[in-house]
């Protein structure tokens, strides 16, 4: 995935907030997100079977990250900085296009 | 000119909330504050105060609803008490850490079991430690000047914090005494327009409120609420300057009364002190040199006002309507923090009563007197004493 253009800035707000408590712990600036990643907290991960798949995007509505995006070919693609590995997509997944299975190092 | 109604506490409440005009109410009906916001809803529905009225299916909701609104940046209220406090709990702790300064008014009510709709303190009491200001009222007058007081101080830069107002259910919401109205526009000057600083919804400018806060920010964040209550104390004295002088009524966050050359000095708050200080009057003309203390405001606790009050005394009798276990009353931990270091110390003689509703008269006072006066002459005494307690029941 392209880096954000915001990545910058927001390293920026961030270095400024280890320095500065703000009244209410009142973040200035949304989407740092972005810089987080949230993928590591992943046990399990989907893997993604592009035969079976019918390009219903279930999965890619359900996704509740969302860390589904589309090819060129629009079939999905999984973006393990953010996914969490919850399953949602692999229990919607008409096809039994996506699997869920253990992460490994 | 100020109007003069006869109304019961929680009337006066409802008025103190018209008068600051919050934009937010959101409330559910517990006994014994259930007429506060049935009364704001009729203003509301008058058209006599321009806000939303939310009606919502808990307590939980009704502080979740006003955090949401302060949060997005206006003035909100709502009123409750016992546990219907309790069950704003987890909330109260958000609003605080957010610094929101969100106004309840609090009917003071026991907690269960066994259900027990009448006074006693335990409500705010168990809530001391949830960074929220608090201040007891004595009366119905106090119960409205201190709302419009606690926003003052709440929506201050240097405080930032929500506050509660607590008044004895029944002894005062329920009964009708005088009060006196305040004008409008001398409100309007005293307390301004609500203009959010920190805390606002606006898409031009987005910002992330009550966010995850790691380890490396958390004790940060909670030094902070310290901190905006340490500040709290001279805003308050400042807000309670700008009171009197603007409406005439005095207020200080420790009330003395009739303390010169006092050898014993009662301390309680709310109600009871008005019974205290009759209490006191016969004492004085029996030739006993006993005084009283009323803490109006409790937290943020005024240790150093705590420290000249016991300098005028030998031995202090606090009467709590409320218990902290293997400790006795919260007002016994409190002072005994505040003295603990003082070279020259009274004697503190811990008392419990009146919990649940149960009437405090002079025969009960009689015997708290009887205990401090043997700490006075130097006897034994238990430091937490249960008065008016049936034993002959247990
Ligand atoms: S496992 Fe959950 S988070 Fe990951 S892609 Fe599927 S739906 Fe999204
Ligand atoms: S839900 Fe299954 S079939 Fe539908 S797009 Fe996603 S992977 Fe393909």
């Amino acid at each position: 995935m392209a880096e954000t253009p915001f990545k910058a800035e927001i390293e920026r707000v961030q270095k400024e907030y280890s320095e500065k408590m703000t009244p209410g712990a009142v973040v200035y600036l949304p989407g740092s997100s972005v810089v987080n990643k949230t993928g590591s907290w992943r046990v399990f991960m989907p893997e993604f079977n592009r035969d079976k798949c019918v390009r219903c995007y279930l999965c890619y509505i359900y996704c509740p990250e969302p860390a589904i995006y589309l090819d060129e070919e629009n079939y999905p693609v999984f973006d393990y900085d953010y996914c969490k590995g919850c399953g949602i997509c692999a229990n919607e997944c008409p096809t039994k296009a996506i699997t869920m299975v253990r992460e490994t190092k | 000119m100020p109007i003069k109604k006869v109304m019961k506490a929680n009337e006066a409440a409802a008025w103190a909330a018209k008068l600051a005009k919050p934009k937010v109410i959101a409330a559910f009906p517990i006994t014994p504050s259930t007429l506060v916001p049935e009364k704001i809803s009729e203003f509301v529905a008058d058209g006599e105060l321009d806000a939303e009225f939310i009606k919502v299916e808990s307590e939980h909701s009704a502080i979740s609803a006003c955090v949401g609104a302060s949060a997005a940046g206006v003035r909100t209220f709502t009123a409750t008490a016992s546990q219907g406090l309790a069950l704003m709990h987890e909330i109260l702790f958000i609003a605080a850490g957010m610094r929101l300064p969100i106004v309840i008014a609090v009917g003071n009510r026991s907690l269960s079991a066994p259900i027990n709709i009448w006074n006693d303190w335990q409500d705010t009491i168990s809530e001391r430690d949830t960074g929220w200001l608090q201040f007891y009222a004595e009366n119905n007058q106090e119960a409205l000047d201190l709302i419009l007081i606690a926003y003052k101080v709440a929506e201050n830069e240097k405080v930032l914090l929500p506050a509660m107002v607590g008044f004895d259910a029944f002894i005062l919401t329920h009964t009708v005494e005088p009060v006196e109205i305040p004008d409008q526009e001398l409100v309007d000057e005293f307390l301004g327009e609500y203009e959010p600083k920190h805390a606002y919804l606006d898409p031009a400018k987005p910002i992330t409120q009550g966010a995850l806060g790691f380890p490396a920010h958390y004790m940060e964040a909670r030094y902070t609420v310290w901190e905006a209550n340490e500040n709290a104390k001279d805003v308050i004295d400042e807000a309670f300057a700008e009171f009197e002088k603007k409406f005439g009524r005095k207020y200080q966050k420790i009330e003395e009364y009739r303390t010169e050359d006092a050898e014993i000095i009662f301390v309680t708050m709310g109600s009871l002190a008005g019974t205290v200080k009759e209490y006191v009057d016969s004492l004085r003309e029996k030739g006993l040199k006993v005084g009283a203390a009323k803490i109006t405001v409790y937290r943020p606790f005024p240790v150093e006002e705590v420290r000249e009050l016991a300098k005028k005394a030998k031995v202090l009798a606090l009467l709590e309507k409320n218990v902290t276990f293997s400790v006795g009353g919260a007002l016994f931990q409190d002072f005994s923090r505040a003295l603990i270091n003082e070279s020259e110390k009274p004697k503190i003689v811990d008392f419990i009563l009146g919990l649940g509703g149960r009437d405090v008269t002079f025969k009960d006072l009689d015997e708290a007197l009887a205990i401090a006066q043997k700490a006075l002459n130097g006897e034994a005494v238990d430091e937490v004493n249960w008065i008016g307690l049936r034993k002959e029941i247990l």
